[in-house]
């Protein structure tokens, strides 16, 4: 059977369910596609194929004997962050060179659990910091896409830059994707992609290498709306070993895919109609608000009033947890070592050779903000400046909003090597304008494929949803998937 | 407020990454454009504010004081780069 890999979840679930082809052909199927397409896509930084056939193999026996997992079979890619037992886990650092854990991340332990088998590990910005996959160590990742007419290789945007790939040009059945400020929705929007970002708390934090810990949440990247259901009712879940995992029911998220949007009330928050965003973005978000007005949701105007201080809140709140979860990498416990005259000069030398620059970048600005006489300036206005930028969204809530729709990225995506971003990094922060306002306040989001720009790029709309209310964002994100009605599956060059 | 070579120099060795000399300039240009954008936080009135110190409203939670975990230091130490006896091996730091 051919092109079992260009299956959805749901599909390639009922197939293996149906005894139309076995777990091991599906796999086969992937590892095929992987070793066509990843020499020039870069989305996989190691590929676990025998690892990936032993678990077919398991799956193949407890689907005969009737005893399947909710996603038995399953192939997934698991982007490089998370830790999996005795293989590859370096966040696509030179620092972590060599680290293979000793123990799996609570995130992949529960898919695996649930019977979905691992591809490989999806290259990422280095430590996810980035917005175009170029930070990695390992270079950056090729899009699947390409503009109409051109052969210029484009971003697939960040930090799951591989994630996003991987799942866009059938590479994976869905991937695990971590997002601190859009990591999870801009790459997915950027790829026509479908992109959860739980609320925080949703997902366990044990185990995923830390970027910045009051912001980093776990969540699935698929080819749909329903696929991103299903892989968030496995990865979700109370975790006692991460102090902010929240002790609450799993919903059937996959139950409330149709559920529609009748009756629902909509924010529309006019600070996110930024000055300059291209008109192609203004006509998506429109177009979003008239299907799902067609559909049976009111729409209400919000202000969401702090929303223009979200992003420079967020590049003192992240850079100072950063420097001080990456104070770790010393070359002692794990990964690289350079020798030096002393223990110090080790320190700052390995340290200079493991991190990329963008990394450094952020670990100095966060010492910076953190040092003697600059706390209150930097971090405590910052923080201070987070209460205010949820409070806008209480507020919204409590005045009958359920969901806030906004674009998910103010543009589709760029070249790779683009100099106007390499030359200023403020630039490239600002892909994350309207993605970052969700982490700063703890809230779910998804970003969902919506329309393309004039080059055929794709383009995506991000939802907000109340705290712990991502059912919501499935079955009005769903609204929108079945209204745009599109092929948002990337032309094979590769 | 702008940071000058010196302070480049200080934050590197605060955050023990070995800066050279001749990286000094681009690192200082780098971050003053980030701090230059970051400074329109200032202009919030944050008066009677409270920061915020965790993004969930909840009681953190406590376990039993006891040994819950341990017992494996080939484990703890698989990963070093250099190792001996179960001890993560540096150079010299007491003399």
């Amino acid at each position: 059977m051919s092109e079992l890999n260009k299956l959805s979840i749901a599909a390639a679930r009922k197939g293996l369910l149906d005894k139309q082809f076995s777990a091991t052909e599906l796999t086969s199927s992937y590892l095929d596609a992987i070793g066509a397409a990843n020499p020039s896509l870069n989305a996989y930084v190691a590929v676990t194929g025998d690892q990936a056939l032993e678990m077919a193999k398991a799956s193949d026996a407890k689907l005969a004997a009737g005893a399947a997992g909710p996603l038995e079979g399953i192939p997934l890619g698991v982007k490089d962050l998370f830790a999996t037992k005795g293989v590859h886990t370096q966040a696509a650092s030179h620092i972590l060179d060599g680290f293979t854990p000793e123990y799996e991340s609570s995130v992949t332990a529960n898919l695996w659990r649930d019977g979905a088998l691992m591809l490989g590990k999806l290259n990422m910005d280095e430590f996810a910091m980035g917005s175009s996959n170029e930070t990695s160590y390992y270079g950056p990742v090729v899009s699947p896409f390409r503009a109409e007419g051109s052969n210029a290789n484009l971003v697939p945007g960040g930090s799951s830059g591989g994630s996003a790939a991987a799942v866009s040009a059938w590479l994976c059945a869905g991937a695990t994707a971590t997002d601190t400020g859009g990591s999870i929705r801009q790459p997915a929007a950027f790829t026509g992609t479908v992109g959860m970002k739980p609320t925080y708390g949703r997902c366990s934090r044990w185990g995923t290498v830390a970027f910045a810990s009051s912001l980093d949440q776990a969540g699935p990247i698929a080819r749909s709306v329903e696929d991103a259901a299903l892989m968030m009712m496995s990865m979700s879940g109370f975790d006692p070993k991460d102090s902010t995992s929240v002790d609450i029911a799993v919903p059937d998220f996959a139950a409330a895919v149709e559920r529609g949007v009748k009756g629902l009330t909509i924010g529309v928050p006019r600070e996110y109609r930024m000055d300059g965003m291209p008109d192609e973005i203004e006509t998506l978000w429109q177009q979003g608000i008239e299907w799902l007005k067609a559909e049976g949701a009111t729409f209400k105007d919000i202000s969401l009033p702090h929303t223009k201080y979200a992003l420079p809140a967020y590049y003192i709140v992240a850079p100072a947890e950063a420097s001080s979860n990456l104070a770790r990498y010393d070359g002692v416990k794990y990964g690289l070592r350079v020798s030096g005259k002393d223990i110090t000069d080790m320190y700052e030398l390995t340290r200079a050779a493991g991190f990329g620059r963008e990394v450094k970048r952020r670990i100095m600005i966060g010492t910076y903000v953190l040092s003697a006489g600059y706390y209150d300036a930097y971090y405590l206005q910052a923080q201070k400046v987070r209460t205010l930028i949820k409070r806008d969204f209480e507020e919204a809530f409590n005045a009958g909003v359920d969901t806030i729709l906004t674009p998910a990225t103010p543009s589709a995506a760029f070249g790779i090597g683009d100099e106007a971003m390499a030359a200023d990094p403020v630039k490239m922060y600002l892909n994350d304008v309207f993605t970052v306002t969700v982490n700063m306040a703890g809230l779910p989001g998804i970003a969902v494929p919506a329309g393309k720009d004039g080059k055929g790029l794709p383009l995506g709309l991000q939802l907000i949803g109340k705290p712990f209310d991502e059912e919501t964002l499935f079955a009005a994100g769903r609204v929108i998937e079945r209204s745009a009605a599109m092929d948002f599956s990337p032309k094979a060059w590769w | 407020m702008s940071v000058d070579a010196a302070t480049v120099k200080r934050i590197g060795s605060l955050a023990r990454i070995r800066i050279e000399d001749s990286e000094v300039s681009t690192y200082q240009d780098e971050l003053n454009t980030i701090l230059g954008f970051v400074e329109q936080l200032s202009e919030v009135d944050v008066s009677g504010v409270e920061p915020m110190t965790s993004v969930m409203p909840m009681a953190l939670r406590r376990r039993d004081d006891v040994v819950s975990d341990g017992g494996y230091p080939e484990k703890i130490v698989a990963n070093a780069p250099l190792s001996e006896d179960n001890f993560f091996m540096v150079p010299k730091v007491v003399e």
